[in-house]
């Protein structure tokens, strides 16, 4: 059975080690707030760290997530004091908010690897992310007084 | 995990007295829903909407379902601010499906303007009883009595007392009419006007707000469905042997076809029920299955265009006339035509269509993000025959709707799968489901034709419009648009023309057609916006100024005299709120307005680089006015990039400025897909696009800066959610056309037209 490390915590997971991350992470371990978009990587919504980089989950089997460290949104500060959490909550970022997970935990870690993005550094890094609300304006806003804080 | 409790309405149902429409002013006594989680004590509550207990907590129901616009946050904030109480002390919680909220079909861009009078008097009546109970306590006159920030003040002798302190007495008290409630002055609003943060935001950031998606009932199985890729088929057969052979998957089920027009119902298939999300959907792909494609086979998109466009050059059912347009068109110095066409979209709302429901003993509790929990409520007792009042339905935030979700299709799929299972379903859609399988917003062809006079001045006016009717997925037979259709930007036209006609074009419909946001303001303000713009070139003038003559002399749109034969409901507000209809009436000053400022803050005018130009659009609908100048750089390759775009809204009194903001943006995205990458085809019947890879949306990318103004005034609040989308797409097409002299007349733009 494939053993998982989630947020720091140990699991065993009673699944075919080919399904997709995503679902075990909802329907097995229970943490909701990784959202299913469209299940072939074209969306973002489903983004967790895997090893401290952003990955899909629904294309990461439970086979490839076996002895890495996978955080997901609940795990990204706890408290949502991240400083991505509370550039979202400054800029009132969220619209129908479902995507935003995704979001947060791909800005967070672009931020980690390129702590001052250039606009461009910013559309390279979040492209892969859609909000159908439409909130790219400030998502952009949100991760440049993020990276100022950081 | 996050386990939603049953919260029953059979207790609720017991004790209350519930009626129907919206009914404030009278006592509902106590109920447990959805003050559950407040002390057990009787509590204050003078109407549905809000209760106060003893500790001064002021619980306001959210009866309007929340799927991005903050109506969650701002209808609550109206009513907070009539009753004076200190924000950091309301919680906001969502009401279930009830007929004692009034209308719940959260659609139209029209909770603001629908619930902003009865929000306001459920807190000022709220205050008043608060400020009379305060009165009594001390024995002085009520007039001396003030309610402020959650307490009353008695200013002469210094004593206050709290809301919470005042509760009980004020439970006690009858419930004044609401003609003798005095709404506060709008110069003393605490929170109308300002920014604020939407409820749930904290919960959002932390990955903590539940969706219908998120809904865990204990006992609950997962469902994947495969539906017949063509609309108006239905099963033949299937062999359920290899998908119940998957680890997980424990049943496989039909769902009964509907016979079209199939409405809110479901379009039937085959399900399979398994243990957990995936395995369910390896077991689906693993069904065989032999449809009966029925009637709609062979239906392909691209001949359907043709057939709408061929119409489109035909009279048609007149629907608006006044004047002599033949005549006109025939003396004019310069006659100028032009064919405009729109594809079906799809909604593509990031959370796809999904519901929990649990069928027991012939009662169906449901959860579900849900624009229309009235609904429903209908369809699910229809589908299972049972009474109305035996299905519940908790309403989950939703992730995006844009109009997908005011249909319960994908409710009802869980509520009948339930009754076979005999346990709580969970029906979750992928996202081919989605793309396949979407009340499409409608495709549409239309025609126009102008006469212009020697000074470029258009005296004469032809619009024909070819569409199915959303009517058509209901009803049997239907081929022409319904007022209300037509009456988004056809027979509305507010230019000041002397000769019009409008027509309406017949045709029957082949695929599911729904609401989407802006719904036929989408073709028609791109065809009468991009028309206009022609019609400025072919005059030699100005867009700007030229528009400004078009609209003519302020003035309030007389639709009937303006040869007007077809109803218009104007968005609905004559018949949901004919007491304040009249303040709702087309008035071109306020279209020249937001024009005027949109003109003044977008640099227009300003000259620009080759290949770089402005375009100007301006669009009423869902009762608010909206101008829009997009700045374009085209490529030399004909890609398209929008640098900037400026949009000014008047929407009359504004409840939450950065949430309209917000609107804005979000919608200026919307339009940017639908102009540059929307577009569902059908071949042999099926849809051809099937996820995010082949059915474009906008990304980061192509996201412009967007300015936003407001048009300040006290006229009552418009709609919000919906107008920002109309004279977008059209904007942007005008400003190809000012950057490379080619015009786009139809949708979504083909960058091979516009290499350098």
């Amino acid at each position: 059975m494939p053993q998982l490390k989630i947020n720091g915590v140990e699991h065993t997971i009673d699944a075919d080690p080919q399904m997709p991350l995503l679902w075990a992470i909802r329907d097995i371990v229970g943490l909701t707030g990784t959202k299913f978009g469209c299940g072939v990587g074209a969306c973002g919504a489903c983004t967790v760290h895997m090893d401290g980089q952003a990955i899909r989950s629904c294309l990461t089997t439970l086979a490839d997530a076996q002895g890495h460290e996978v955080i997901t949104i609940e795990g990204l500060s706890g408290d949502g004091s991240h400083p991505v959490q509370l550039a979202w909550q400054e800029n009132n970022v969220p619209q129908c908010g479902y995507c935003q997970a995704g979001q947060i935990m791909q800005a967070a870690a672009l931020l980690k690897q390129t702590p001052k993005p250039t606009d461009q550094q910013i559309v390279d890094a979040m492209s892969g992310n859609i909000c159908r609300c439409g909130t790219y304006q400030r998502i952009r806003q949100a991760i440049k007084s993020a990276a100022e804080g950081v | 995990m996050t386990v939603i409790a049953n919260l029953s309405r059979r207790d609720l149902l017991k004790s209350a007295a519930v009626t129907s429409g919206l009914v404030l002013g009278f006592h509902v006594g106590f109920r447990k829903f959805p003050f559950a989680e407040a002390a057990e004590e009787p509590r204050f509550q003078p109407n549905a909407f809000l209760s106060i207990d003893e500790t001064g907590l002021v619980t306001v129901v959210a009866s309007r379902s929340e799927m991005g616009t903050g109506i969650k946050t701002d209808l609550p904030l109206v009513l907070a601010d009539e009753l004076e109480a200190d924000w950091n002390r309301v919680k906001v919680v969502q009401a279930q499906g009830d007929p004692k909220y009034g209308d719940q079909n959260t659609d139209g861009s029209r909770s603001t303007w629908q619930f902003f009078g009865p929000m306001r008097v459920a807190g000022a009546t709220a205050r008043q009883m608060l400020e009379t109970a305060a009165a009594q306590t001390w024995n002085v006159p009520v007039g001396e009595c003030r309610a402020q920030n959650s307490f009353v003040v008695h200013a002469a002798s210094g004593r206050k007392l709290s809301f919470g302190d005042l509760a009980k007495l004020a439970a006690t008290m009858a419930v004044p009419p609401s003609n003798e409630v005095q709404l506060k002055d709008r110069k003393e609003w605490r929170y109308i006007g300002k920014p604020r943060s939407i409820v749930d935001l904290n919960d959002i950031v932390r990955g903590r707000a539940t969706y219908g998606i998120d809904v865990v009932v204990p006992g609950m199985k997962y469902a994947s469905v495969e539906r017949c890729p063509v609309y108006g088929g239905k099963v033949k057969s299937f062999d359920p042997k290899d998908a119940l052979s998957v680890a997980g998957v424990e049943r496989v089920v039909e769902i009964p076809a509907t016979p079209m027009p199939s409405g809110f119902k479901p379009l039937g298939g085959v399900a399979v029920i398994a243990d957990n999300t995936w395995s369910a959907q390896q077991g689906r792909q693993r069904l065989k299955i032999e449809w009966d494609h029925g009637p709609n086979a062979g239906h392909d998109s691209t001949a359907y265009r043709t057939e709408l466009e061929a119409t489109a050059r035909e009279p048609g059912k007149v629907v608006r006339n006044h004047g002599d347009v033949d005549g006109a068109l025939a003396s004019a110095a310069r006659r100028v035509m032009a064919d405009y066409f729109v594809p079906h979209l799809a909604h593509a709302q990031m959370e796809v269509p999904n519901a929990v429901a649990h069928w027991v003993a012939n009662t169906c509790e449901t959860w579900a993000p849900t624009q229309n929990p009235t609904q429903v409520r209908q369809t699910v007792a229809e589908v299972l025959g049972i009474d109305e009042a035996d299905v519940t339905v908790n309403v989950t935030l939703l992730g995006g709707g844009f109009g997908r979700k005011s249909k319960p299709d994908y409710v009802a799929e869980a509520a009948l799968l339930s009754r076979v299972v005999g346990a709580p379903v969970k029906v979750t859609w992928t996202r081919e489901d989605d793309i396949q399988h979407d009340y499409y917003h409608a495709i549409c062809a239309q025609h126009l034709e102008a006469a212009l006079d020697h000074d470029g001045r258009a005296n004469a006016w032809l619009h024909r419009t070819v569409f199915p009717a959303i009517e058509a997925t209901f009803q049997p037979d239907i081929v022409y648009g319904s007022g209300g259709e037509l009456g988004q930007g056809v027979v509305d036209m507010p230019y000041d023309i002397p000769n019009v006609r409008c027509e309406n074009g017949a045709v029957v419909n082949h695929v599911r057609i729904g609401w989407y946001r802006s719904v036929y303001n989408i073709p028609h303000a791109f065809a009468v916006c991009s028309f206009v713009d022609e019609l400025a070139a072919a005059a030699g003038k100005d867009p700007v100024e030229y528009l400004r003559e078009l609209l003519g002399p302020p003035r309030i749109l007389d639709l009937k005299a303006l040869g007007v034969s077809v109803e218009y409901p104007n968005y609905g507000v004559n018949q949901l709120v004919p007491g304040i209809a009249d303040q709702y009436l087309i008035d071109t000053g306020r279209l020249r307005g937001v024009l005027d400022l949109v003109a003044a803050n977008s640099n227009w005018g300003e000259t620009l680089p080759p290949r770089q130009g402005r375009g100007i659009a301006v669009h009423r609908s869902f009762l608010s006015y909206v101008a829009v100048v997009a700045h374009v750089a085209v490529g030399d390759d004909g890609q398209v990039t929008i640098p900037r775009l400026d949009m000014a809204i008047d929407c009359g009194t504004v409840v939450n400025p950065d949430r309209v903001r917000a609107q804005l943006e979000g919608a200026a995205i919307m339009s940017i897909g639908n102009a540059l990458y929307g577009h569902i085809t059908v071949k042999n019947g099926s849809v051809e696009q099937s996820n995010y890879t082949d059915y474009l949306v906008p990304r980061i990318d192509i996201t412009p800066e967007t300015h936003v103004y407001f048009v300040e005034n006290t006229h009552l609040p418009g709609g919000v959610g919906e107008p920002g989308v109309p004279p977008t797409a059209p904007a942007i097409c005008n400003a190809i056309h000012a950057a490379t002299g080619k015009r786009i007349r139809a949708l979504p733009v083909d960058p091979q037209l516009l290499k350098a």
